[in-house]
């Protein structure tokens, strides 16, 4: 009995609330063991994260909560002072800021386009990737370029300019209507032969951002070279002896692997469109805060935005969860 | 009957195979074919769009102002000039912001990468209470936008008290505003940008490590440290030194941090986003008038800045690419 008992305690992984306690507390029987040493040495080594993460996350956050609460004043000299207001900050960022929900909505709608165009077009281009050709290197070399190219103040910075864009604006329309634009020409031709619809304007605007998308796509292509990387290769040997075509195998052996990184790529896409610079919320939020000095309804702004972006992350966690196929070795 | 077949394929011509295989050899190499075409031309659109852009800067950074007015002018310049890098260089405060940004990002970097080494290693190879809570808020670390904290940071750091404790020593708290340590502090606790990814790729990488390395050196008699400095961390250099990368690659570009917490340094990515503004009055320092810089001549100078940005990325890419495409992978196999 005592030694089932031993057994049942030594569970690498499980931890009784007691047994965990003791652990850390010297002068007791627990305390000795070698497995609370081990945990002892553990928690040492995690230690920066968790002081980091109580210090400079968890306490700036309810900071920002209750100040997206409260009225900021700040106070000549030093420091600030906070009133209580309730909820009159996320009214103000929904109902009075004249950008922040506009922004947010179109920013929303571009997103849900482009995380689903990012996803598809990184697993494309890492599957072609991982195939033997001439020059693989230095194709591999230049897919990943995006991720310096497309990083911080980059992208941007060459939209930011307004007279610039009123400009490339109206060379658009120009170039539109002299019929040189091929994409919207097929798009009027599908559309005039009844094949259009809301499906394809998605498409065509997929495809009349595809240098957003690819700048956007260069961790995720690596993300899911990695994820090829880790398929055991005897798995192809085995479905090649079984008679499998390699079409098959990508389908049976390949998709199902690296499914699980779909879910990753995919929150890992929705937070790096979140996160931006050329974002217009962010920027909204950047301008609320450093120009107008708006502290508590830049807060109040940042938390909705961040709510939606949790919403999303939840959602499409969810659904993919549900088809995703886990390997249990 | 068949074995002497196969063996006499060595000796038949290739059409005379082909006959015997019933066209089944044709069909094969013009499927191999087409797949390559295809995706040759479809891996070279996408490179050219990548690489396109860069090109275009490097033609239009050399070219003379009244060029680029010039419609025969497209992407070689007529007057190649460097006088465009000169401006830049001058606006953007050239060699101080340079050699700043140089040393808070490698700093930097070298901090975090320092912190979720350790991290990553003691989630991937200890066994501790609360451990899945504590990997939660790696998750959370990875998925919270820094910029829900941003106003609270700031207001922390303007009067920056551990406990109070520098109120009671000298009556007031600090302004931490500006200076360098409260960023370093935040590297040091992997708190930085995207470090929570870090954590998550070096962990991945230490889960790999079989367990009999670990129990050989504690038969010789190595302690965790010595574990962990002489037996995990030599092998793990391929992977911490991605992860450096990643993490100097968007130090160099960050805006967001670098405008919280160092905004009284000259560092390159500030002074780039700010660069039009100081435009106007750099041109118009020149003459009495005030000067409106043409659109295109901003788009220029602009580009510039951009392409000075990441020529050194770039550089620092293809001499590491090897290392770190390898590493990459390895993060992920499983033998």
């Amino acid at each position: 009995m005592a030694a089932n008992n031993k057994i049942k305690t030594y569970r690498p992984g499980k931890w009784s609330f007691r047994e965990g306690l003791l652990s850390f507390i010297p002068g007791n029987a627990t305390y000795g063991t070698m497995r609370s040493r081990k945990a002892r040495q553990g928690v040492m080594f995690i230690l920066p994260f968790i002081i980091g993460f109580l210090v400079f996350m968890v306490r700036p956050l309810c900071q920002s909560l209750v100040m997206s609460l409260c009225s900021i004043q700040l106070k000549s000299g030093e420091g600030y002072s906070q009133t209580f207001i309730g909820f009159a900050n996320y009214q103000y960022a929904l109902s009075v800021d004249p950008y922040f929900n506009k922004r947010l909505v179109e920013e929303i709608g571009r997103m849900a386009v482009n995380v689903l165009a990012t996803l598809a077009l990184s697993f494309v281009v890492a599957v072609l990737l991982n195939q033997k050709f001439k020059g693989r290197t230095l194709a591999r070399a230049i897919f990943f370029l995006p991720v310096i190219l497309s990083s911080g103040v980059l992208p941007g910075i060459e939209s930011q300019n307004e007279f610039y864009n009123m400009m490339q604006g109206i060379s658009q329309e120009v170039a539109n209507s002299s019929g040189i634009n091929l994409s919207a020409a097929l798009q009027n031709l599908l559309s005039v032969s009844g094949v259009g619809g809301g499906l394809f304007r998605i498409l065509f605007q997929m495809i009349d951002s595809i240098y957003d998308i690819v700048m956007s796509s260069g961790i995720q292509i690596i993300v899911f070279l990695t994820g090829f990387g880790a398929i055991s290769p005897s798995l192809y040997e085995a479905a090649d002896v079984e008679g499998c075509t390699g079409w098959e195998a990508f389908w049976k052996i390949t998709f199902p692997m690296v499914s699980p990184l779909l879910l990753v790529n995919c929150i890992y896409t929705i937070i790096d469109f979140f996160m931006k610079n050329d974002n217009k919320v962010m920027e909204r939020i950047n301008e609320v805060m450093y120009s107008q000095f708006r502290f508590g309804e830049s807060a109040a702004m940042s938390w909705i935005y961040f709510g939606v972006a949790l919403l999303f992350i939840a959602v499409t966690s969810f659904v993919i969860s549900k088809g995703v196929h886990y390997y249990e070795e | 009957m068949k074995n002497k077949r196969t063996r006499d394929a060595d000796h038949m011509g290739f059409w005379a195979l082909n006959r015997a295989s019933g066209g089944a050899l044709v069909r094969n190499k013009a499927k191999a074919w087409t797949i390559s075409i295809v995706r040759g031309l479809l891996l070279f659109g996408l490179c050219f769009m990548i690489i396109q852009p860069l090109l275009t800067r490097l033609g239009t950074s050399l070219m003379a102002e009244k060029d680029l007015y010039d419609s025969t002018v497209v992407l070689l310049p007529r007057t190649p000039t460097l006088e465009n890098y000169r401006i830049v260089f001058e606006l953007t405060d050239f060699p101080r912001s340079m050699l700043n940004t140089v040393w808070t990002a490698f700093v930097v970097s070298v901090l975090q990468v320092a912190a979720c080494t350790l991290v990553g290693y003691g989630f991937a190879r200890y066994d501790f209470p609360l451990k899945k809570l504590w990997f939660g808020c790696v998750v959370a670390l990875i998925v919270i936008p820094p910029q829900t904290i941003a106003t609270a940071l700031y207001m922390n750091f303007a009067n920056f008290d551990i406990l109070g404790l520098f109120r009671r020593f000298t009556g007031k708290s600090v302004n931490l505003h500006g200076s360098f340590l409260p960023y370093a502090l935040m590297s040091a606790t992997c708190m930085g940008l995207k470090n929570g990814l870090y954590i998550y790729m070096l962990r991945q990488y230490f889960r790999s490590v079989p367990k009999a390395l670990e129990e050989a050196a504690y038969m010789d008699g190595c302690n965790t440290l010595h574990t962990f400095v002489r037996i995990m961390l030599p092998d793990a250099v391929p992977v911490i030194l991605s992860c450096f990368l990643f993490s100097f690659v968007w130090q160099w570009t960050d805006l967001f941090y670098t405008r919280n917490f160092l905004s009284s340094m000259s560092i390159y990515s500030t002074q780039l986003s700010t660069i039009v503004s100081r435009m106007g009055r750099y041109f118009s320092s020149n003459s009495d008038v005030p000067v409106i810089v043409p659109a295109g001549r901003q788009q220029q100078l602009i580009s510039i800045g951009v392409l000075v940005c990441c020529v050194p990325l770039i550089v620092l890419y293809v001499f590491t690419q090897k290392t770190f495409v390898q590493s990459i992978v390895m993060t992920g196999s499983k033998e």
